[in-house]
């Protein structure tokens, strides 16, 4: 039996005034999977996950995360889930240690100090615990927002270019740690990111959203074969520049 | 919990920051000093028998009063907006509610201090008899936190529709209010369309009273009755008002696009 997923996506869909942004987008995440979720600039990836996340509602259609639809059950929605995007740091004036003990409060986690310490070791981020936030290096400041990221173990974890602005080795590190989450917990992950490489690696399935709709789906390793492309990055271009010769194949 | 996060988040904020530990009194008691001496002038220059302490003095304190109140609101939440940190704080299972209950709790802390140096500034340096009034105090001060936390809500709601620059707009309203309460004049001062607004702000019921204290009377119970039932009512308002533009944010992506002032 397939176990049920963690989030579950349902002909979504978001208009600003005439301009759709989002258009009857249909997926689901399950358990242990990382999903990863590719388009170029404006292909409406940020708008679905600050949908997901509940910050913007949706225009038409349900999201439901381990059951839980987030238009009506937001609060135990939320609880369940995290993000960490390279466009929301966390606040500047407030110290590492600070701002994961706030947030672990907002999450409700248990045993806050022991996984506040916990999280300082796995993320290498022990060292900036008494330093303000605005005073770290983007990447550093990359490690803090995964570090509260996985504050409350949560089931649906968001990740938004997670490794835009990290070093190689210390991307690597990052990917081995949202790997080891995906395959030790239950949880899902929804990942985007433009770097093809990145997502060859750890996703386990890709989805190709292109002026609001989902073009193309499938395993990333075996994907660009089917359409008749070398590479991922040869794919993510051609959805990119001429999405229509794909939707008829 | 999730409601004393947004405390512990402000209490990390002011411990850490001398440019926010001196507003929480400084401004007041520099207001006190200020009018304590304007009083001490006006009881040499008045017919004798007037004492403007009491008059002018506990006026200003109460006023002040409501104005930390209210800011304490508002510059709890103006943190979320200097730090643009709306974005992580609503994507939590936070609730509006929590939320601002939190901005209240934190008010409480703050205007707290702030009422306690202006009290020993008032009392020690100019002999105010604040306790004098009685037990009238109690529902004076509560019908002006009542009244700061709702003006506090609904500026914060003011902002979160019209981006960061509109905090502009928020630190002159009790600047604007105070003409229309009679802080400092019996209220048949004012002419009488400014007398109708008057009697829908429950401050204008505190200082009525209060000048009916000082001159030898009675504060009337029905009328702090009623504005502490005003005041609860424009709390309701405020959250009600905060809850409609939250949700206009949320439908047209405002709060994932703050700094933008606007979606379109």
């Amino acid at each position: 039996m397939t176990p049920p997923p963690v989030l579950a996506v349902n002909r979504l869909c978001k208009t600003y005034g005439s301009t759709l942004a989002v258009d009857d987008v249909s997926f689901d995440v399950g358990p242990n999977e990382i999903v990863g979720l590719l388009g170029p600039n404006g292909a409406g990836k940020t708008t679905t996950i600050n949908m997901i996340l509940g910050v913007l509602e949706p225009t038409s259609g349900a999201i439901r995360i381990e059951g839980l639809d987030i238009a009506t059950r937001r609060s135990q929605a939320l609880g369940r889930t995290n993000f960490a995007a390279v466009y929301a740091p966390l606040p500047g004036n407030l110290t590492v240690a600070q701002n994961l003990r706030v947030f672990g409060m907002i999450y409700g986690v248990s045993d806050l100090a022991a996984r506040i310490e916990q999280l300082l070791g796995e993320y290498d981020i022990r060292a900036f615990r008494d330093t303000k936030c605005g005073l770290l290096s983007s990447g550093e400041q990359t490690r803090v927002s995964l570090a509260k990221a996985m504050l409350n173990r949560p089931h649906l974890l968001l990740l938004d270019e997670p490794t835009a602005s990290l070093d190689p080795a210390t991307a690597r590190d990052i990917r081995r740690c949202i790997r080891e989450f995906a395959a030790s917990a239950s949880g899902g992950v929804l990942w985007t990111s433009h770097n093809m490489y990145e997502v060859e690696e750890v996703c386990d399935r890709v989805l190709f959203l292109a002026r609001g709709r989902i073009l193309l789906e499938g395993d990333p390793s075996t994907l660009p074969g089917e359409h008749g492309k070398q590479t991922l990055e040869e794919l993510f271009i051609t959805v990119a520049r001429e999405p229509l010769t794909l939707e008829q194949d | 919990m999730r409601t004393l996060a947004i405390v512990l988040r402000q209490f990390y904020l002011i411990r850490g920051s001398p440019s926010r530990i001196f507003p929480l009194f400084a401004w007041v008691a520099i207001d006190i000093v200020l009018w304590g001496f304007i009083t001490r002038y006006l009881n040499t220059v008045a017919s004798p028998g007037f004492n403007f302490v009491p008059a002018l003095l506990g006026a200003v304190l109460l006023w002040d009063f409501f104005t930390r109140v209210m800011q304490g609101v508002t510059m709890a939440f103006f943190e979320d907006v200097w730090a643009r940190n709306f974005l992580n704080v609503f994507a939590t299972p936070l609730t509006i509610a929590e939320y601002l209950s939190g901005l209240v709790l934190s008010s409480i802390a703050t205007s707290a201090l702030g009422l306690v140096v202006m009290l020993l500034v008032a009392t020690v340096a100019f002999g105010l008899p604040f306790f004098a009034y009685g037990v009238v105090l109690i529902p004076f001060v509560l019908v002006l936190f009542l009244f700061g936390i709702a003006l506090g809500i609904f500026g914060s709601a003011i902002v979160l529709r019209l981006g960061p620059a509109s905090e502009w707009f928020i630190w002159p309203v009790p600047a604007l209010v105070s003409p229309f309460v009679g802080v400092f004049y019996p209220l048949s001062t004012l002419p009488s369309w400014m007398q109708y607004v008057a009697r829908s702000l429950p401050p204008a019921y505190v200082f009525e009273n209060m000048r009916r204290v000082v001159g030898g009377g009675h504060a009337s119970g029905a009328a702090l009755a009623w504005s502490v039932v005003l005041g609860a009512l424009d709390i309701v308002l405020a959250c009600w008002f905060f809850s409609r533009v939250y949700r206009y944010a949320v439908r047209t992506g405002l709060i994932a696009r703050y700094s933008a002032e606007s979606v379109s």
